[in-house]
């Protein structure tokens, strides 16, 4: 998968728990939950829409690297690419 | 014959408009069963009978605003016989009240129930669309597509990948929902003497489980720590009953069952505090399954009657983006309300040496008609005792 695929995976996942959030508005580098009113449930059900869509196993210890939409981006990518 | 009726769905509400029935005269019921769809101040709420038997009379049709209390169809009991014999329905009389102009009768209009939620939550008026579905039934699709054309920016289409289509700013004004909140909690404060007390715990242990626990866990059956904070106040409410049950025009009376009331946030405003019925006799991986279904419901449509009837103390949590303590009010006519600070490190003393460790502010609002804050206190001490062996929870 390309970055940009992978982008458009983790923006679905992000709207199906923020269906309000506008894309052009987010910022990639900027923390998600400062910038979107979400919270511990819907992190979680994020995590696992990733997890639905990706197929990746992604560990509560990772969930950090998950902050930002850039963050998450670099993180799949990796774990795709040691899948 | 029972009259079935209105159901008050909490303190905050005084009326509900029937967006349909699920059942129709001759239909058997058992208790449970969902007979109706309500429009209420706090969404769409699906309404259960409490008894068995056969359907009588629908009363209420399709758009009635009708108060809490409100005959709205009558149940023929077990083994009653039918007041009328079932011949041929009589020709409807025009209805005396004037409903919103459709084309054709809103009742002949055939609705799927998933679409009606739908085109509730998107703010289509599903009464309007065009039907086509099964014998012209309006179906998910027909909303989607309305929603998709009402949304459409002017201009040249850009087509879509098949992706779900966002949902719009919620059609549920928020400005009802903010008044129901703020009638109920001024009759709280109004009617409720209440004390407050707050203990700060430490997570550390509870925390340390709840991760060990979750590395051996698929990302789906993860728990989350508000899980354990429930569970450990529906344990630790049995040996305090006083703060568990209602309080109403004949005094205080406690519930044996604890149906933990559940403050959820209503994404972009308002708050809404549905039960998990029997939550002290739930396993953690059952608590948090039903904690997220009804935290779902709560945001997308679908909670049931019984769980915005039944809640007999309320728990709530200001969650990761908060603040370290929160005085709560409580629900009336529920005497008790529990309420979770964030979780922050902290230098704690342990064994004599200070630690970081991670804690946890637990306060309680009591109603003193029911307790006294030496009981209050007593409870938020044995909770924080009961957290510190998550693996009994």
């Amino acid at each position: 998968m390309t970055k940009d695929e992978i982008k458009t995976v983790v923006v679905q996942a992000l709207k199906a728990v923020a269906p309000e959030i506008d894309e052009a508005s987010l910022e990639p580098g900027k923390s998600l939950r400062d910038q979107l009113d979400v919270d511990s449930m819907d992190f979680l059900n994020y995590v696992i829409g990733l997890h639905e869509a990706l197929k990746i196993d992604i560990p509560e210890a990772d969930y950090a690297k998950l902050a930002t939409l850039d963050g998450t981006v670099a993180y799949v990518a990796e774990r795709l690419h040691a899948a | 014959m029972s009259e079935f009726k209105m159901p008050a769905l909490g303190a905050d509400m005084d009326y509900g408009t029937l967006v349909e029935w699920l059942k129709k005269p001759g239909d058997p019921v058992a208790r449970g069963d969902i007979i109706a769809v309500v429009e209420s101040q706090k969404g769409a709420i699906e309404v259960e009978v409490f008894e068995n038997g056969t359907v009588e009379t629908l009363i209420a049709k399709p758009g009635d605003k009708l108060p809490v209390g409100a005959t709205m169809a009558i149940i023929r009991g077990p083994g009653e016989a039918a007041v009328t014999p079932p011949k041929a329905a009589p020709a409807p009389q025009a209805p005396p009240v004037v409903r919103a102009a459709t084309a054709q009768p809103a009742h002949a209009h055939r609705i799927t129930p998933a679409a009606r939620r739908l085109a509730l939550q998107l703010g289509i008026d599903a009464d309007a669309l065009a039907g086509s579905g099964l014998g012209g039934a309006v179906s998910i699709a027909d909303v989607e597509a309305a929603s998709r054309a009402a949304h459409a920016p002017a201009g040249p289409a850009a087509t879509m990948p098949a992706a779900p289509a966002p949902a719009p700013a919620p059609a549920k004004p928020a400005a009802t929902m903010r008044a129901a909140i703020g009638a109920a909690m001024a009759r709280s404060k109004r009617e409720i003497p209440h004390y407050y007390l707050a203990h700060t715990i430490d997570f550390e242990p509870a925390l340390r489980w709840l991760e060990a626990e979750n590395l051996k866990r698929p990302v789906a059956e993860r728990l989350l720590y508000g899980v354990l904070l429930l569970k450990a106040v529906a344990l630790t409410l049995r040996e305090f009953p006083e703060l568990n049950g209602y309080f109403t025009g004949n005094g205080f009376a406690a519930s044996a069952a604890i149906h933990l009331g559940v403050a959820i946030s209503i994404r972009q405003g308002g708050l809404i505090a549905p039960a998990i019925h029997d939550a002290d006799k739930r396993s953690v991986a059952d608590l948090m399954a039903a904690f997220r279904d009804l935290v779902r419901r709560a945001r997308a449509g679908g909670l049931r009657s019984s769980e915005l009837s039944d809640g007999t103390i309320t728990v709530t949590s200001l969650g990761d983006q908060g603040v370290e303590g929160i005085f709560p009010i409580i629900y009336p006519p529920q005497v008790a309300i529990v309420g979770f600070g964030t979780v922050v490190a902290r230098p704690w003393v342990v064994d004599d040496t200070v630690r970081p460790r991670r804690v946890v502010t637990a306060s309680v609002a009591g109603d003193h008609r029911a307790s006294d804050g030496h009981r209050g206190a007593l409870f938020l001490a044995a909770l924080g005792r009961r957290l510190q062996e998550p693996e009994t929870l």
